[in-house]
Order: structure tokens, then C-alpha cells, then sequence
């Protein structure tokens, strides 16, 4: 595939982008270019209200882009349709803050919902690996819970199995081990930096864990909207 | 259920394992869509006790035309008809035979004080061909002096007396100033128009309604030579009476225009209706809030899936798999229950209401549709499903 060959799946130029409208319009990004490479595991870090989630969101394709434009594995999402933004969306991972599980699913079944938006598949093998996944990140024997029935800890680590299992392009993550101990956020990072040196996998993060802070190939400091900071540890 | 509903839908699925997640939901719901049935199969069910006690009388009757006067606005309701117009329908090749019928109220007092009142027919007792055959070998008794058959479920009257009337066994009573023997009895079915019906010759008739007479009954009866259409007679006849008295129709156009008048033109028909509406109302209302706030729940969740590259149909489907779960899941005990209540009121009241397989299809039928259609409003909330609130 063409795509496999990119070699910036994210390529940023000129973005800008405002909340609001009228009188309380406010710009939160501004010309903001970045380049991100592929397998790469990239940090932004900033204060809050620094726009680092903002631009997360525009590079996911869960926000419209307003000016600039925006290259994602090698299509441009500025003006893209619903329907092109539906299918980039399933060649991406995501992993909130929140781990925002399904309540009435299973931890397998949640993992699951990742697999079947791609298609009524072979629902055996879907189900070997969503209890695969689940097993790598430690919670073979949780499988069958309900969310209300896991840890803080494990809920996210579902959450973060979800977002690996159908093997994704490009993996955005936002605060992810914040719900987690130092030894597990730190296994669940070495576990997206693995996934890039051996699939070609992009994970953008935005944390400000210092516990794995040595783990990123690259960390960018954003404030009010604009890079202040562009570092390869 | 999990297993079933996955292969149906190719998918996990969601709004079921979203139901039975909250079963104080899944119970209100399912309550709300069962109340709905019941209050819709209730007011169909006397409705339809309506409409059958309105035909039963033609139950009695044998013949292919009617001819009634124009102000008439049933069988029972009828105006007069001039017995000329008899004479003159007999004269038009294909009519075979015609009998007056003569049509009353006739009001009397029972042993406990009440006063009821019986649909009389008053009929030739030698035209044994213009009545049903239940009955046609009954009407030489007939012929005696006030001998009457009677509804072996008329109200008010003595149900021993009534039940022996079928062995041989005879009573008399009083009505109008007259001593009535009823020599037999027959199956109509209680109703709304009368306590009871009766038949007696057209003599005894004439002598219980002294202000009647010969040359007016309520409708005439036609039956067709062999081989020929009513429908065919039926132009012939109004090509020779003169439209503005006579009205001709074959029973089977009287029997429709008669429960179509109920429906439409009496308040009893009405107020049905109006209870069948408010019925599936109050089911709208239910599904509605129910599907409306398990969105709003679920917004989270669903923006997740959003996020995840969900489309738009999967929710639409999410919600309408709820919408129809809820309808079959509630219609099951709301017909089980309706069952009950119709044996208890037929019990009660004497009312021919029965559940019958067309009526619960249609009512089946009508709730998916009515929760299609409240999935469909509730599914306006999923805009509200934002991914970017997600962060």
C-alpha cells in the first residue's frame, strides 16, 4: 500500500484555529507546522490552555480544520467530507484521559467494538485478539468484567487495548498514564514505543508524566498556541 | 439472547446489552410499552364488541338486498318503507321473493323492578327462506298468538328460564299490556343496542306496537333468482324506485355502511377511536423518554465510538434495535394481559369482546412502528455526540 510508504504520516503547515465566534473569537492556535515521522513517539507538553489538545484533535480528525492545512497518512483533511473523515478515523488509535468505556460491555467486548468497525469480520479470530491484547497489558484474567467491576487502572488499560487492537496507523493519546501506577504507565509506553520500531506505528502524546519523559523521540512545548520548544531527547 | 441478537445484527449488540444494563430502565420501559397495548387493545376490543353487536341482528336475516327508506341510518335505526315498494320490487326480473321486516324497541319491567328492552323482529313466519336456518325451523311455533323467540342472553331476565327455553321448557311475561310466551330461544349475542332480541310474526308484532302498521315496516328483504348477481338487481331496482325514498343495497353493502355510520357518525365509535389514539400516545411518550434519555446517558460512549470511526447508521441502529426490543419485549405481556381482561369483561358485562388474531397482528404492527418512531425522534440527541468533547 502507498500509505505504508509514507514517511510523515502528519505533516502540519500554516494552521490556525479559533474558538468561538463575533466579538469573543479568540485564536487558540497560530501558524503552527509540524512534521512528525513515522514510528516516531512524539510528546507535547505546554500549560493548559496552551492549545496542545486542540491540535491533537485537528491531526484526529475530530475537528474540523478551519486554516492551514493539515496532511494525515497522506490525505488532507482540510475541507475532507464526513464520510472521509469516518474512514481515516478507523486507521487511527485513540486513548483519552478518561478511559470512557462502554458500562455495559465487557472489557472484551469494548475491545472488540475497535475490531468490528471495520466490518463484520471472523468473529473467533476477533475475539483471540481482543483477549490477546488484553493479556499483553495484563488483564487476562479480567476479560469478562464489566468497567464497573475494574480498577482505575485496568479500566484504562482496556481502554488502551482498545485503541491498539486493530493495529493503528497513527495512535493519539492524551494524558494516558495519568490513571496509572509508574510501573504500568511505563509499560504501556515502552509497549507504544515497541509498536513504532516494529510496525511503523506514530503515537502523539500529550502528557506531562516525567516518568517517561526519556521514552519520546521527540518532545514539543507548546504555549498560547505557538512552539516554544522542539527537542529530541 | 446475546448470541442471537449478534448474529442478527453482525455486530455486538449494543442497545440490548444497553437495556438489560439498567434494569429499572429496561422494567419502566417495558411496563410503559405493555400499558400502552393494553389501553389500545382495550378500547379496540369493545370497539369491536361494538361493531359485532351492531351486525349480529343481520346474523338472523337471509337475503341479498335491502331496501330501506333514505332517512335510515342502520338495520336497527331505520326509518319506514312504504310495503308498495315490495310490490313494485317484485315486478323487476331477478327478484325472487321479498318479506317486509318489521323492526322495535319493545321496553319492559323485570321481576327485580329494572326496566329492559328487547330488539324486536317482526317477519312472516311462512317466508322461513328470509331467516337464518338457526332459527327457520323455530318459526312455525311462531305462528301462534304472541309466541316469541328469544336472545338465550338477554339481560334482566331470568338466566334458568332463558337456559330451558332450549328443552322444551316455555314462560310467559309481560310486556306493553300484552303476555308474551316465549317459546324458544336463539344466539345473538348481548350488545349495546338493546338488553336482548326477539322474534315474533309480523302479527304479534303489529299487536305489541299497536301505533306500527302493515303497510310500513323498518326494511324490506330481497333474495335473487339463482344464477343472477345481486349487484346486478341491485342497478335494476334503483333504475325502477325512485331514489329519494328508497335506498337498495345488498347486505353485505348494508352490513359495511352500518359499521362504517357507527364508527364514524355515533360518539361510541368516537370515543374509541379517541381511546386508541391517547393509547398509542402514551406509548410514543414512554419509548421517547426512555430511548431519549439512554442517548443522553451514552453521549460519552458514543462520541467515543464516534472517535473511533463510527458512522451515523450504527447509532441509528443502536436506537432502533432498542426501539424494537422494547416493542416486542412490551407487546408479549400487554397482550397476555389484554386476553385476561377481555374474558373477565365479556364475563361481567355479556359483551361479545374476544381477542382476535387480526387485532393483534395489527396492534404488533402498530407498536414497532410507533417505537420506530420515537427511536427516530430520540435519535436527534446523537448530534449532540461531540468526539472533540471527548479530551
Amino acid at each position: 500500500m502507498a500509505d505504508n510508504q509514507i514517511t510523515h504520516p502528519i505533516k502540519v503547515q500554516g494552521l490556525n484555529h479559533f474558538f468561538g465566534t463575533g466579538e469573543a473569537r479568540k485564536q487558540a492556535i497560530w501558524d503552527l507546522n509540524l512534521t512528525i515521522k513515522r514510528g516516531s513517539l512524539t510528546i507535547l507538553m505546554g500549560p493548559s490552555g496552551s492549545g496542545k489538545t486542540t491540535v491533537l484533535t485537528l491531526m484526529g480528525c475530530l475537528r474540523n480544520v478551519q486554516e492551514g492545512r493539515v496532511g494525515l497518512l497522506g490525505h488532507e483533511l482540510h475541507g475532507a467530507s464526513e464520510a472521509q473523515l469516518v474512514q481515516l478515523r478507523r486507521r487511527l488509535g485513540f486513548i483519552f484521559q478518561a478511559h470512557n468505556l462502554h458500562e455495559s460491555l465487557t472489557a472484551t467486548q469494548n475491545v472488540l467494538m475497535a475490531l468490528q468497525v471495520h466490518g463484520r469480520g471472523n468473529a473467533a479470530k476477533q475475539q483471540v485478539a481482543a483477549r490477546h491484547i488484553l493479556g499483553l497489558l495484563g488483564l487476562a484474567d479480567r476479560a469478562d468484567y464489566l468497567p464497573q467491576n475494574l480498577s482505575g487502572g485496568q479500566k484504562q488499560r482496556v481502554a488502551i487495548a482498545r485503541a491498539l487492537v486493530s493495529n493503528p496507523e497513527v495512535i493519539f493519546a492524551d494524558e494516558p498514564t495519568a490513571a496509572l501506577d509508574k510501573e504500568s504507565g511505563r509499560v504501556v509506553v515502552e509497549m507504544l514505543k515497541k509498536l513504532g520500531q516494529a510496525r511503523g506505528t506514530t503515537t502523539v502524546m500529550v502528557t506531562h508524566d516525567n516518568r517517561i519523559m526519556d521514552l519520546a523521540d521527540r518532545i514539543i512545548t507548546l504555549e498560547e498556541g505557538r512552539v516554544v520548544q522542539d527537542t529530541a531527547p | 439472547m446475546n448470541a442471537v441478537l449478534t448474529w442478527l445484527f453482525g455486530r455486538l449488540p449494543i442497545g440490548w446489552l444497553q437495556l438489560s444494563h439498567s434494569r429499572t430502565r429496561l422494567f419502566a420501559a417495558v411496563a410503559g410499552v405493555a400499558f400502552a397495548n393494553l389501553l389500545v387493545f382495550m378500547q379496540l376490543g369493545i370497539m369491536g364488541a361494538l361493531n359485532s353487536s351492531t351486525v349480529a341482528p343481520y346474523s338472523l336475516l337471509n337475503a341479498d338486498i335491502i331496501l330501506s327508506s333514505q332517512e335510515g341510518n342502520t338495520l336497527t335505526d331505520s326509518g319506514n318503507i312504504a310495503r308498495a315498494y315490495m310490490f313494485q320490487a317484485l315486478g323487476v326480473p331477478g327478484v325472487a321473493a321479498g318479506t317486509p321486516l318489521y323492526i322495535g324497541n319493545l321496553p319492559l319491567s323485570v321481576a327485580d323492578g329494572s326496566s329492559i328492552s328487547l330488539l324486536s323482529f317482526g317477519l312472516d313466519v311462512t317466508q322461513t327462506g328470509f331467516v337464518a336456518a338457526s332459527i327457520a325451523p323455530e318459526m312455525g311455533r311462531l305462528a301462534i298468538e304472541n309466541a316469541v323467540l328469544l336472545d338465550k342472553d338477554t339481560r334482566g331476565m331470568p338466566a334458568d328460564a332463558l337456559a330451558s327455553l332450549a328443552t322444551g321448557g316455555r314462560f310467559t311475561f309481560e310486556a306493553n299490556g300484552k303476555t308474551l310466551n316465549a317459546v324458544g330461544s336463539m344466539a345473538v349475542g348481548g350488545g349495546f343496542l338493546a338488553d336482548g332480541m326477539m322474534v315474533t310474526s309480523d302479527q304479534s308484532f303489529l299487536r305489541f306496537f299497536p301505533s306500527r302498521n302493515s303497510g310500513a315496516p323498518d326494511q324490506i328483504l330481497l333474495r335473487v333468482a339463482d344464477g343472477i348477481a345481486p349487484d346486478v338487481v341491485v342497478e335494476r331496482l334503483r333504475a325502477v324506485l325512485p331514489p329519494e325514498n328508497v335506498k337498495v343495497q345488498t347486505v353485505a353493502k348494508a352490513r359495511a355502511a352500518d359499521l362504517a355510520f357507527m364508527a364514524t357518525e355515533r360518539p361510541t365509535g368516537i370515543i374509541f377511536g379517541f381511546g386508541v389514539f391517547m393509547g398509542i400516545l402514551v406509548g410514543l411518550v414512554i419509548v421517547y423518554q426512555v430511548l431519549s434519555t439512554d442517548v443522553a446517558d451514552h453521549l460519552r460512549e458514543y462520541a467515543t465510538f464516534k472517535a473511533m470511526g463510527y458512522d451515523q447508521p450504527f447509532f441509528l441502529g443502536i436506537v432502533f434495535e432498542e426501539a424494537l426490543i422494547l416493542a416486542v419485549l412490551g407487546f408479549v405481556p400487554g397482550l397476555i394481559v389484554s386476553i385476561g381482561l377481555y374474558t373477565a369483561l365479556n364475563a361481567v358485562t355479556g359483551l361479545p369482546v374476544a381477542m382476535v388474531a387480526s387485532r393483534a397482528v395489527l396492534v404488533f404492527v402498530g407498536t414497532l412502528v410507533a417505537c420506530s418512531a420515537s427511536g427516530a425522534i430520540a435519535t436527534r440527541r446523537l448530534a449532540a455526540a461531540d468526539p472533540a468533547d471527548l479530551f
